[in-house]
């Protein structure tokens, strides 16, 4: 075996001034478990002046490894990591390590706060000059501090971006999912061109058909390609001048300037239809929609509609086109419908040409579109 | 340069002066915007545009706004976390003053990207300092005096101070000399936070 070097080996002699300022935090024990000579700092904590003369297990408490209160036991924690507590503040939680010193002098059991050394410090009234500036607990002190009040910081920042945002979305025109303008873009278009007596134009509402089949079978992701499918459909059907709208989940506008004939609105209208039914392929699925589509003229008044009036009206159209089928369109009409008869006042049809003037002309079952 | 920094100085010149002092003065240097934040980052030319624009509209010297910047960090009952901070460093202006060097480290502990001035302490024959400061803007020296002065009163020690000049390389000196360390009371300094 081999030896020590004399170095190691060597005892030392500390005065207890030096000890009192190395470890202000110490315990020096006696064989029997009496206190000789306590920290000033532990002694301010445990609220006595002298803490020396008292034994030790009726000072602090030990916890860990076990909860023990003989000296044979403690001899074996030597060199441990120790959990502890003073008896006079058992909430706070301490921890320690324990050396023998030569010639049955007893140990030494130094004692540092643990991880509440924010509260200890508040429950003892610790200062500065009560660490030893090697105590790195006034830093941690320092950093808890500095960082509650960067975090309130980041808080604030965080909290008036949030707010931005939302008045930037609350604000914003564009529908992001299809590039499309939103609802808010739109209405503020129709009214400001029915406020312009020289605008004669159509509006055109759009609900998809078997969308909620989509979303439901095959995903939301499948949902929004459909949807931005429909963005880039009615981007580029739609003239330069014109304007298209999301204006719910699956609900879109199209504002078509200069135009005063139906038979036109209708022509785009079925185009529309057979441009949304071009199938979608999303992640090698097949995704097939169609599109129910009602329509509304303004010169089709004896007066100038209400934005409100417009859009009900070509909501109308819409839902007679709905009933009567997927994949149809109707106009409303401004024209009587007949006494007597539950005939509604839109007249879906499936083509623009082909439609007789009254009436549903039914589809075939197999053109209709499927989800799968 | 961090926005504390710059949200420092908007701060001070708010509190001080009045918004409509600080909306002139942001005018006046160019920001393209409002506020600073405090969390995000700016270019350093903005520090010193903002400092001289402060300077023209409230007709001071740029050291005077600075130096009151300085003061202003310590004593605004507002900053009193800073006041904190800055009171961990040691138990009398000596302390305080000897600690001044560890000032980068501590604000990197904090806010890693924060690019507090780099500083040393030199100690003169008797009760004399030299407190020698460089950082990414000129104009430390100054906010570095009014801050010190401050802390002195803070402690409770009576010191004189003075800018020491501005050397080639761009470091910024202040001279302390400390009368008595123990002239007042000071403030108190409580380890443990109220309400903590």
């Amino acid at each position: 075996m081999i030896g020590l070097p004399p170095s190691l080996g060597r005892v030392i002699g500390l005065s207890g001034g030096a000890l009192d300022q190395l470890m202000p935090m110490h315990l020096w024990i006696d064989a029997d478990g009496v206190i000789v000579q306590a920290g000033p700092t532990l002694a301010k904590m445990a609220g006595r002046r002298d803490l020396a003369g008292q034994p030790l297990f009726e000072t602090i408490e030990l916890r860990r490894p076990a909860r023990i209160a003989t000296m044979g036991a403690l001899a074996k924690l030597v060199g441990q990591r120790l959990g502890l507590a003073l008896v006079a503040a058992p909430n706070l939680p301490l921890r320690g390590a324990l050396a023998v010193l030569p010639g049955g002098a007893g140990m030494i059991l130094d004692i540092s706060l643990g991880l509440s050394f924010a509260r200890a410090v508040a429950g003892f009234g610790l200062t500065l000059n009560d660490f030893s500036p090697c105590d790195q607990t006034v830093e941690l002190l320092y950093l808890h501090e500095a960082n509650a009040s960067t975090m309130a910081l980041s808080r604030h920042l965080t909290q008036r971006l949030e707010a931005a945002r939302a008045m930037a979305e609350a604000e914003a025109l564009t529908d992001p999912l299809t590039g499309l303008a939103n609802r808010r873009a739109m209405d503020a278009e129709i009214a400001r061109a029915l406020a312009d007596p020289g605008d004669a134009f159509g509006l055109i509402q759009i609900d998809l058909d078997l969308f909620k089949q989509i979303n439901d079978s095959l995903g939301h992701a499948a949902g929004d390609a459909v949807l931005a499918r429909v963005g880039h459909v009615l981007r580029h059907q739609l003239r330069l001048g014109d304007m298209a709208a999301r204006v719910g989940g699956d609900e879109f506008t199209a504002l078509i300037r200069d135009c005063t004939d139906p038979a036109e609105l209708s022509r785009i209208a079925a185009r529309l239809i057979e441009a949304i039914e071009a199938p979608v392929i999303h992640h090698g699925q097949v995704c097939r929609i169609s599109a129910s589509i009602g329509i509304a003229l303004v010169n089709s008044y004896p007066d100038r509609p209400t934005p409100e009036q417009l859009t009900a009206d070509a909501d109308a159209a819409l839902y007679a086109a709905k009933r009567a089928g997927r994949g149809r369109y109707a106009l409303h009409s401004e024209r009587p419908v007949a006494r007597g008869t539950d005939a509604p006042s839109p007249r879906p049809r499936r083509r623009a040409d082909d439609a007789p003037p009254q009436g549903f002309r039914r589809r075939q079952t197999d053109q209709l579109p499927r989800p799968d | 340069m961090h926005g504390m920094v710059n949200r420092a100085l908007q701060g001070f010149l708010t509190a001080t002066y009045g918004q409509h002092v600080w909306t002139q003065v942001r005018r006046q240097a160019g920001l393209p915007f409002d506020d600073f934040e405090a969390m995000l980052e700016y270019p350093d030319a903005m520090m010193p545009a903002c400092v001289q624009s402060a300077a023209a509209v409230l007709h001071k010297q740029p050291n005077a706004v600075l130096e009151d910047l300085g003061t202003w960090l310590v004593t605004d009952p507002d900053l009193e976390p800073l006041r904190r901070l800055m009171r961990f460093s040691g138990t009398s202006f000596i302390d305080f003053l000897h600690a001044l060097e560890d000032l980068g480290d501590r604000g990197r502990l904090v806010l890693p990207q924060l690019d507090l001035p780099q500083i040393t302490l030199e100690r003169a024959e008797g009760a004399r300092f030299r407190v020698c400061a460089r950082w990414v803007v000129p104009g430390i020296g100054p906010i570095l005096m009014g801050c010190l002065r401050a802390m002195a009163d803070d402690y409770g020690a009576l010191a004189l101070l003075s800018l020491g000049g501005i050397a080639q390389d761009g470091t910024e000196c202040v001279d302390i000399q400390l009368l008595d360390a123990a002239f007042s009371e000071g403030r108190s300094f409580d380890l443990a936070r109220a309400g903590a």
